[in-house]
């Protein structure tokens, strides 16, 4: 048996999805941001993450990884202080 | 040690031998005795395994599919309707290569109902990419059981003992029932990597499109393929071990007959009965006219070369199948004349379906219809 | 590339399910799946029945998941589960590692049925969680178990002669409790903290557990990506998919209605139930889904 059946754990990370998103992609404004964490527990990417940055607050905000986003809207959707906004993309 | 034991206490002391970890079963008849002993042994304080009672044959053989794929020696038995209910299990355990061995109980496949002996159940699973193999004596299936964990492991490949429900699972005789101290000089620990493990967290059974599926399915090929010298050499070293012959095929009776009779199970201890009474009669009756028995082992993988060797010389051969592709013909018939080609005359005779007794007058009446060059499926019914 | 964006992030990829899977934009199945196993931790195994959550995450040579996890058929992710127990049980790990077992509504309330039975029956300490989208989604919208009255799917299409399915839900928590689990619960994309809580107090929970996920599939309920949040929380606020929590077979919680909608708000954004806008009579069976849903706030006293 040569070919290996099984497969190495999260390996799909080379496929960048980005390119499915066709019309909005998420802008955060990183004053407004509480870092409550909804938009990462809500994004079916999971790639809607806290950076290591502070805004002026103190506080540790939020960004999207744009290479893999379909652009579903849904961290703007759960964000408690509307601080995401989907922005029309153009290509 | 020899005892004397049911068939199916016999299978199951080997497989506790085996020291598998996890057994699963469901009850069907004729294979039940083996899941019931092995329940006693464990119940006794007998056996070490996990015995998890399944809700039906198809949970069964999932079951022992989980357990596998965790890194665990693992077995399961069943019979014509559970191993029908399986058949998308057993198609997926050769698919991820995931080295069960299994023991089939033969018996009828229903409609009508029937819980009597025949092959139908085995044969049905030819082309799932499992190791089918029959024994003849209960001595034979026990020894291809330990064989079996061997080359399962080995090549990554599932293995079904099959043998005739009731005949063999059911009849008191003696068997040598090897230990497990005799056992672990042939048949290493099971120790897989490529596992379910939390350290080493791979993904098992990942879907393949169109651009890798194809040459999965040839190597699950080529592999039965090559099964075969494994097998050879696997064979050798069990006798050197146990002091016993397994073989892929065996050959019976005189080397250069003009007939030869070629089965597979239980049926073949008639068929040397019967040969042996035309043999002396040929004799007193000054006839040249002579007959050999074939005996198939392994109907995958399949001993092309060491068929085509032992068929050689004959001229007539007459093969007997306990079940049979409706509409065409017995399946080791298919085989053989597959592999023969057509330079000689090949018979398929149906015997024996749904338990009907297949005594030494009907092998010699096919024994007598073996030179006729029949197209079609001859059935021998009494 | 939008030409706005000065800063390029990368996702730090913590989550034990990574991107790259093909699920929709918006699913909320995949939400609820990397909520779980998330919450569960790396020390676990999961099995999981054939679907989108298998067919969007392992195409071959490639996994989102970071646990071990397998995949043999659509119908035995509770018997394959039931023997990596067994196995870990002969290793001496089987209380150190976690054994999830995932299927949708067609795997769990349809055709996996007798083996998470089986595998109730037996106590195993395993947790089975469902995504419930209502129909078997990955072949093309067909009805299953799970599929509400009235919904149009592709095998209950509605007609000149037909409100689409003309059968209510199979009740899987009523048959989950008949097995005397020690935990069975609700749970819903809409409310993403709840599915950790839960998920993490099933786990702590020996025997066996049944979490069952309100998960809106974008494609087969016809909704708009964003939508995934607004269909699932306004199901939970109409009373038509109650969130209930029951451990020992006593209800010990079930999620108020913080501002009661009617079910109509919940079925108009969705396209399975687009016919029953259309016509005067469309509303006598919105007056039934409603029933039913007043018969739940009744029954879990929601309100």
């Amino acid at each position: 048996m040569k070919i290996k059946l099984t497969v190495q754990p999260g390996t799909t990370d080379q496929v960048k999805t980005g390119h499915w998103r066709e019309i909005h992609y998420p802008i955060i404004d990183h004053e407004k941001c509480i870092g409550c964490d909804l938009c990462a527990k809500i994004c079916p990417e999971g790639i809607c993450f806290p950076t290591s940055k502070k805004n002026s607050q103190g506080k540790i905000f939020y960004e999207n990884d744009l290479d893999y986003c379909k652009g579903c809207s849904l961290c703007a959707e759960i964000c408690p202080v509307k601080c995401i906004t989907m922005k029309e993309e153009f290509k | 040690m020899l005892k004397i034991l049911e068939g199916s206490r016999a299978i199951a002391e080997t497989i506790n031998a085996c020291k598998p970890g996890v057994i699963s079963a469901y009850p069907i008849t004729p294979q039940t005795h083996i899941v019931e002993e092995l329940a006693k042994m464990k119940a006794d304080g007998e056996a070490g395994y996990e015995y998890i009672r399944a809700e039906s044959e198809f949970a069964a053989a999932s079951i022992v599919l989980g357990s596998l794929a965790t890194g665990i020696r693992s077995y399961t038995a069943t019979s014509s309707q559970g191993l029908l209910l399986m058949t998308e299990v057993i198609y997926n355990i050769a698919g991820m290569r995931l080295p069960l061995v299994m023991t089939c109980a033969n018996r009828a496949v229903s409609a009508p109902i029937n819980i009597w002996n025949d092959q139908q159940d085995a044969v049905t699973m030819r082309d799932s990419g499992w190791l089918l193999w029959f024994g003849e004596t209960n001595q034979e299936v026990c020894d291809l059981h330990i064989l079996a964990y061997k080359i399962a492991e080995k090549l990554q490949l599932p293995v079904m003992v099959n043998l005739d429900g009731f005949i063999l699972t059911h009849v008191v005789e003696p068997v040598a029932v090897e230990t497990t101290e005799k056992i672990k000089k042939f048949l290493p620990a099971y120790q897989p990597t490529e596992i379910l493990d939390v350290n080493n967290p791979l993904t098992l059974g990942a879907f393949a499109t169109p651009t890798h599926y194809f040459e999965i399915r040839e190597e699950l090929h080529d592999d039965i393929v090559a099964s075969k010298a494994v097998m050879k050499k696997e064979m050798a070293d069990f006798k050197k071990i146990f002091s016993r012959d397994l073989a892929l095929v065996e050959y019976y009776g005189d080397k250069k007959a003009e007939t030869v009779l070629v089965a597979m199970g239980s049926v073949l201890g008639t068929i040397k009965d019967a040969v042996d009474e035309i043999q002396e009669n040929n004799k007193t009756k000054k006839q040249k006219n002579k007959i050999g028995v074939l005996k198939i082992v392994s109907l995958r993988p399949w001993p092309e070369e060491e068929i085509l060797t032992a068929l050689k010389d004959a001229k007539n051969i007459a093969v007997i199948d306990k079940s049979i592709s409706l509409g065409t013909e017995g399946i080791l018939a298919t085989e053989i004349k597959r592999t023969i080609g057509d330079s000689k005359n090949i018979t398929s005779f149906i015997v024996g379906l749904g338990g009907r007794d297949v005594t030494k007058e009907m092998i010699k009446h096919i024994y007598k219809l073996a030179d006729k060059n029949q197209e079609k499926a001859v059935f021998v019914s009494k | 590339m939008p030409q706005d964006i000065k800063t390029k992030y990368k996702s730090p990829l913590s989550h034990l399910l990574n991107p790259g899977h093909t699920a929709c934009a918006g699913c909320g199945m995949i939400v609820a799946a990397r909520l779980v196993l998330d919450a569960a931790g790396p020390n676990t195994i999961v099995t999981n029945a054939t679907g989108c959550s298998e067919v969007t995450t392992t195409q071959y040579p490639m996994t989102s998941y970071k646990q071990p996890w397998i995949h043999s058929l659509f119908e035995n992710p509770a018997a394959v589960a039931s023997g990596i127990l067994a196995a870990l049980k002969v290793k001496g790990l089987a209380d150190k590692i976690n054994v999830i077992a995932i299927g949708g509504d067609g795997a769990t309330f349809d055709i996996g049925l007798v083996h998470i039975s089986g595998m109730w029956e037996r106590g195993e300490n395993i947790l089975y969680v469902c995504y419930d989208n209502e129909a078997y989604q990955n072949t093309g919208y067909q009805s299953s178990g799970a599929t509400p009255l009235a919904a149009a799917t592709s095998t209950t299409p509605a007609g000149n002669k037909s409100w689409g399915s003309d059968l209510p839900k199979k009740d899987m928590i009523r048959i989950a409790l008949a097995h005397n689990l020690p935990y069975v619960a609700t749970a819903t994309t809409g409310y993403p903290l709840d599915i950790i809580a839960k998920t993490k107090k099933a786990l702590s929970i020996k025997g066996p557990k049944y979490l069952q996920i309100y998960t809106p599939c974008v494609p087969g309920w016809g909704i708009e990506p964003k939508d995934t949040l607004s269909t699932s929380q306004l199901a939970v606020q109409s009373g038509f998919y109650p969130i209930v929590e029951y451990v020992n077979g006593e209800l010990i919680k079930a999620q108020k209605i913080t501002k009661k909608v009617p079910v109509e708000n919940f079925l108009k954004l969705q396209k399975r139930f687009k016919h029953l806008f259309k016509s005067p009579e469309g509303q006598k069976e919105i007056a039934k889904i409603q029933a039913l849903a007043e018969k739940n706030i009744r029954d879990f006293n929601l309100l």
